[in-house]
């Protein structure tokens, strides 16, 4: 086949594409939350004593660091979906959310006696937390590796990935509102752990499924 | 790309065909040990369009166009190095400058997109073959097969998802 022809091909096939790529992400995080708040709804439900929990800084914090990491994930996602941009131009956004949690675990360490470190560490229910966050960032996840599809990332793995990262911090963010373990000690290896988990998962389906 | 990306037809054309020659420059500058066959660089130039156009939603409008268009050129000059076992890596750095090598269109032919029409199926096949091959405007293909010309639109953009689908699966 002659290029010339080929492009005549193209030409006919030309319309304005129907969604952006941001469309199509935004889409798939809002399916997958609202299917992943479902589903914590009826499996786990937020703590009783959410309203005195909001007034604790620890709580507050844990909270608002989902959330931050969250919208950092959603730019490393879009960002990385382009077909130019590399992974180190989006590094920065993603260690913003680590970093935040290293001062926060360093205020932490200063603010408590050393004899209660592995207490808070260890806490209470790390097991709940391995299982819930991976489990409910299933559908979430999915949702966003098909919506990625559409993209055209120049190494599928980091866009898969990002995705990974976003449906982690979701769920991170519906689970931290149900776990009584607020402390940043805990967040730092438990919450970390089972998000890095997620992450790691979307980067092998990343590469698998978001080749074009 | 902007007025292409609104269904400007025209501006469209004019940036594909101006784009093809820079796209051939790229392909060109491969490091000779890959060998590239006249050939070869056509497959990659046409492959280039082919995701250029299923991917243009990729490209944000307020961002340069041409980094874009050399990460897709890249990506698809290491797709078909690869699929030819030629390699796995490339330096990017190597590609950093765009050079434009003409070739007269009318010599310029490739391979790999006729295997892969080849393995379109049944209307797919019919709607490519009477637009690439026998220049066939859509309205006449839609009289010839009996279909509306909306609907020859929707089977040649799935013929197009097709064929860059069987361009990547394709390994010898």
């Amino acid at each position: 086949m002659k290029t010339d022809d080929l492009i005549e091909v193209l030409v006919l096939d030309a319309s304005r594409p129907r969604h952006s790529l941001a469309q199509r992400v935004l889409g798939a995080a809002l399916l997958g939350a609202l299917v992943a708040g479902i589903l914590f709804a009826i499996a786990l439900g937020v703590r009783a004593d959410i309203r005195i929990a909001f007034e604790t800084w620890r709580f507050a914090f844990k909270f608002a660091l989902a959330l931050i990491c969250m919208a950092c994930a959603w730019w490393a996602c879009l960002e990385l979906a382009r077909p130019e941009v590399r992974l180190k131009d989006v590094a920065g956004w993603i260690a913003f959310g680590p970093a935040l949690l290293a001062v926060a675990v360093l205020c932490e360490l200063v603010a408590i006696p050393p004899a209660q470190w592995p207490e808070r560490t260890v806490g209470n229910y790390a097991g709940t937390c391995l299982l819930a966050i991976p489990l409910l960032s299933i559908v979430p996840l999915v949702a966003l590796l098909i919506a990625l599809r559409a993209g055209a990332p120049r190494v599928p793995a980091s866009a898969g990935a990002a995705a990974g990262l976003l449906a982690g911090c979701l769920s991170a963010a519906l689970y931290a509102t149900h776990c009584p373990d607020d402390s940043p000690l805990f967040v730092a290896v438990w919450y970390a752990l089972a998000v890095t988990l997620v992450t790691l998962t979307g980067a092998l389906a990343g590469h698998r499924i978001l080749r074009w | 790309m902007r007025a292409a990306n609104c269904g400007d037809a025209e501006a469209y054309r004019k940036l594909l065909r101006e784009i093809s020659p820079v796209l051939r420059g790229f392909a060109r500058r491969a490091p000779s040990s890959y060998r590239l066959s006249v050939e070869d660089v056509e497959d990659i130039v046409q492959e280039t369009l082919l995701a250029m156009h299923l991917k243009r939603h990729t490209w944000v409008e307020s961002k340069p166009l041409l980094p874009w268009i050399r990460a897709m050129a890249h990506n698809k000059l290491v797709d078909h190095l690869r699929r030819s076992g030629r390699g796995e890596q490339l330096p990017i750095d190597e590609f950093s400058d765009l050079l434009v090598a003409d070739v007269p269109a009318s010599i310029a032919s490739a391979l790999d997109a006729e295997t892969a029409i080849g393995k379109l199926k049944g209307r797919q096949r019919d709607v490519v073959v009477a637009i690439s091959v026998n220049g066939k405007s859509a309205r006449e293909v839609a009289e010839e097969l009996r279909m509306t010309e909306g609907a020859v639109r929707v089977v040649l953009h799935r013929a197009l998802r097709s064929l860059s689908k069987a361009l990547r699966s394709d390994r010898p």
